[in-house]
């Protein structure tokens, strides 16, 4: 069979059940090959459509998110998607057209360096330079991309040796000598932390994403809870908690609870697991957490360390170790009075808004939606102020119905990535929390949901500004509200000119009506909500400060 | 301050690429660099001179090739002992009555003419990095037209 065949079979193997792309001139085989194959191929709007798809579907399933575009600028299209997935650690694998073999390097026709380009911000990718390696690279890609630290690989196909012919082999082991993720942590150093568990009176654990992409909630419940210790969570591990339990801190960092952030300063004993002490979290480094020892947990040995000094590092997947931990601590501390403490900041410190009457605020719609979802949704978001505040106003209970930008905050992300997450998991509700400003990134991709029937359900909190940059601009730039005020078209007319579903809201009492009427709609629905336009995200710490010195912090 | 660090790769394209841009996305430059296939042809190893500003920095470049799917291992010479050699292939300016001056020099340092035409000599010098230094002021005297290296060379010992 050809390359092309050779390919769609790999991917079948895998077990990949739906592909989003985009044909062009140097894919023409690969889509050849497609028309008549067994699985199910999403057609986006925009290169970058189909990558943020593959990134919210992997994000929602755990599974690896397939995208494919041709040569050049399709391959171009995909960086921004690709780069997000690498700093979210999500796998996916992108495969790209390339120029004939013989024409690479020669400015040919749609041609770019797409190794090259993505070498940074892929975990590995291939160029393909004879059919005969292109089964064995795609179930490399595919181990590569799922393993370990999750990301994306990329694998750039020239079309010529898309046509050519070549025996299908699918190698059934696999084993790269240069690559061997440790997913066991060592014993002696779990025998350490578990002894300064014990002894700890202020312990906190801090987690992060890689709670989730090692599925070890419910071992991280039960450490919490035979601890008795407090959980904060990276933006990345919202849902890897359950964010109504009693032990609870919600996010912590730039815009985090005030008493997470205290508590994690204050604490004696951090429990770091799969996360990475982002800027984002620490705030200013040398004041960070000056009493605490830290544990961190880590599957990739290059995050630890890297920002704060480590006392137990210990390599490996979160869930073997959280296993071996629980099995490890002997004496449980008694951190009530420490529960105690934090108990009267949760009552000092309330995550808290004021109503101003007339406009909406848009922290009320989303205590709406909690109300009416209790964390069954999966909610996808963009990036800026509305995304912050969906981290706060509402509760994510369950792994991986927390989608969102982390490490590369890229605004354009929610909506393709809801698409993706829905078309995964059509049975649950997909919401995606958007602005004016970056829901007319990807706009395009209403096309797509309707064509394909992906029924997702956009909130717009319009506040005619590009919100976020203006919270910065008036807090640190005197106000001057340089090219931060932004229009919009009509979003009603705009959703219904696609075939979608437009609605209005302008004032509190229809809100409940609105988010009852979008759900109970069997079709893409833009729900509009005019929200107050300068309404800020509190609490905030400033870039660089410390992170206990919140603007804001107190009610 | 300045490491050698030497990795084990696979042996295919892009790899340097790779390796070299860890560095280079940093903004530091490699100081030296030397490749060549290994026993094994499917593997090369490589010998990176660098100079590190900033420790922590280096330690995570260090930690970041380590996680680059095609690299094997990473040794930071830093930390521990190991032989160095470089090679030089000078281009000097000889007359025949320069010999007994430069045969003292040879006496002191590994070298040998390994090329004469005229009056232009090609000398092949090998030593550690202090020596090659010191072999290369006693050649200036003689006047250097043109010389290479190949960076330096580090092995485990």
């Amino acid at each position: 069979m050809n390359g092309s065949r050779i390919l769609l079979e790999s991917l079948k193997k895998e077990g990949v059940e739906v592909i989003f792309g985009y044909p062009g001139g140097q894919v023409l085989p690969i889509f050849d090959a497609l028309y008549d194959f067994d699985v199910k191929f999403i057609l986006t709007r925009h290169e970058q459509g189909a990558a943020h798809a593959a990134d919210g579907y992997a994000r929602a399933t755990g599974k690896v998110g397939v995208c494919l575009a041709t040569s050049g600028p399709g391959a171009t299209n995909l960086v921004t998607g690709i780069a997000n997935a690498y700093m979210d650690s999500i796998p996916m694998v992108a495969i790209t057209g390339q120029v004939g073999t013989h024409l690479i390097g020669n400015d040919a026709f749609q041609e770019a360096d797409v190794t090259g380009i993505t070498r940074p911000i892929t975990k590995h990718n291939f160029l393909v330079k004879d059919v005969k390696d292109l089964a064995h690279i795609i179930r490399e890609a595919f181990y590569i991309a799922s393993s370990g630290r999750p990301g994306p690989v990329l694998i750039d196909i020239p079309v010529d040796v898309q046509r050519a012919e070549a025996e299908f082999s699918w190698p059934e082991k696999i084993d790269i000598r240069s690559y061997q993720p440790t997913y066991f942590g060592h014993p002696g150093q779990i025998k350490k932390a578990a002894r300064l568990i014990s002894g700890a009176k202020k312990p906190i654990i801090y987690a992060g994403g890689g709670i989730i992409t090692s599925g070890a909630h419910n071992l991280l419940k039960e450490l919490a809870e035979k601890i008795q210790a407090p959980v904060t969570m990276t933006f990345m591990g919202l849902g890897g908690f359950p964010g109504d339990h009693k032990l609870s801190l919600g996010m912590l960092g730039m815009h985090g609870t005030a008493y997470a952030n205290h508590a994690t300063m204050e604490s004696d004993l951090i429990i770091a697991i799969g996360a990475r002490f982002d800027d984002r979290v620490t705030g200013r480094l040398d004041t960070f957490a000056p009493d605490a020892k830290v544990i961190h947990i880590d599957i990739d040995p290059s995050s630890i360390s890297k920002n704060i000094r480590v006392d137990i590092p210990i390599v490996g997947d979160a869930k073997n170790i959280i296993e071996k931990l629980l099995e490890e601590i002997k004496k449980i501390p008694d951190t009530s009075d420490w529960l105690k403490t934090i108990d009267s900041w949760k009552k000092k410190y309330p995550l808290t808004y004021k109503k101003s009457g007339k406009l909406l605020k848009p922290q009320y719609i989303l205590e709406e939606l909690w109300d009416l979802t209790k964390g069954d949704a999966i909610i996808c978001t963009e990036v800026g102020q509305s995304q912050m505040w969906a981290c706060q106003w509402y509760k994510y209970i369950t792994p991986r119905t927390f989608i969102s930008s982390g490490g590369l905050g890229t605004m354009g992300f929610g909506f393709p990535a809801a698409m993706g997450a829905k078309l995964a998991i059509p049975e649950k509700e997909v919401f995606n929390i958007a602005g004016d400003g970056s829901i007319q990134m990807n706009i395009q991709e209403l096309a797509t949901c309707v064509a394909n029937k992906i029924n997702v359900k956009v909130l717009i909190f319009n506040n005619g500004f590009l919100g976020m940059v203006r919270q910065w601009q008036e807090l640190f730039y005197k106000k001057r509200y340089s090219y931060t005020p932004i229009t919009s078209p009509d979003f009603v007319k705009l959703a219904e000119s696609y075939g979608a579903v437009g609605i209005r809201v302008k004032n509190e009492a229809d809100v409940r009506k609105a988010l009852e009427k979008a759900i109970k709609t069997e079709n893409t629905v833009f729900v509009e909500f005019l929200i107050e336009p300068e309404e800020n995200v509190w609490p905030m710490v400033p870039a660089g400060q410390a992170i206990n010195k919140m603007i804001k912090g107190l009610a | 301050m300045r490491h050698t660090i030497s990795v084990l790769v696979e042996n295919k394209f892009g790899v340097l690429a790779r390796i070299a841009g860890l560095f280079s996305a940093r903004g530091y430059n490699i100081s030296s660099l030397a490749v060549s296939e290994t026993l094994d042809p499917t593997i090369s190893y490589m010998t990176i001179v660098v100079e590190a500003q900033d420790e922590k920095i280096l330690e995570q470049i260090n930690k970041q090739l380590n996680k680059l799917i095609d690299v094997i291992t990473v040794t930071d010479f830093t930390k521990k002992e190991c032989i160095d050699r470089e090679l030089v292939l000078a281009k000097i300016v000889y007359t025949p009555k320069d010999k007994q001056k430069l045969e003292a020099i040879f006496n002191k340092y590994v070298g040998k003419i390994i090329y004469h035409k005229g009056d232009i000599a090609i000398i092949e010098a090998v030593g550690n990095q202090q020596q090659i230094k010191m072999l290369l002021e006693e050649l200036n005297k003689f006047g250097i037209k043109e010389l290479v290296k190949t960076g330096k060379l580090a092995i485990s010992n």
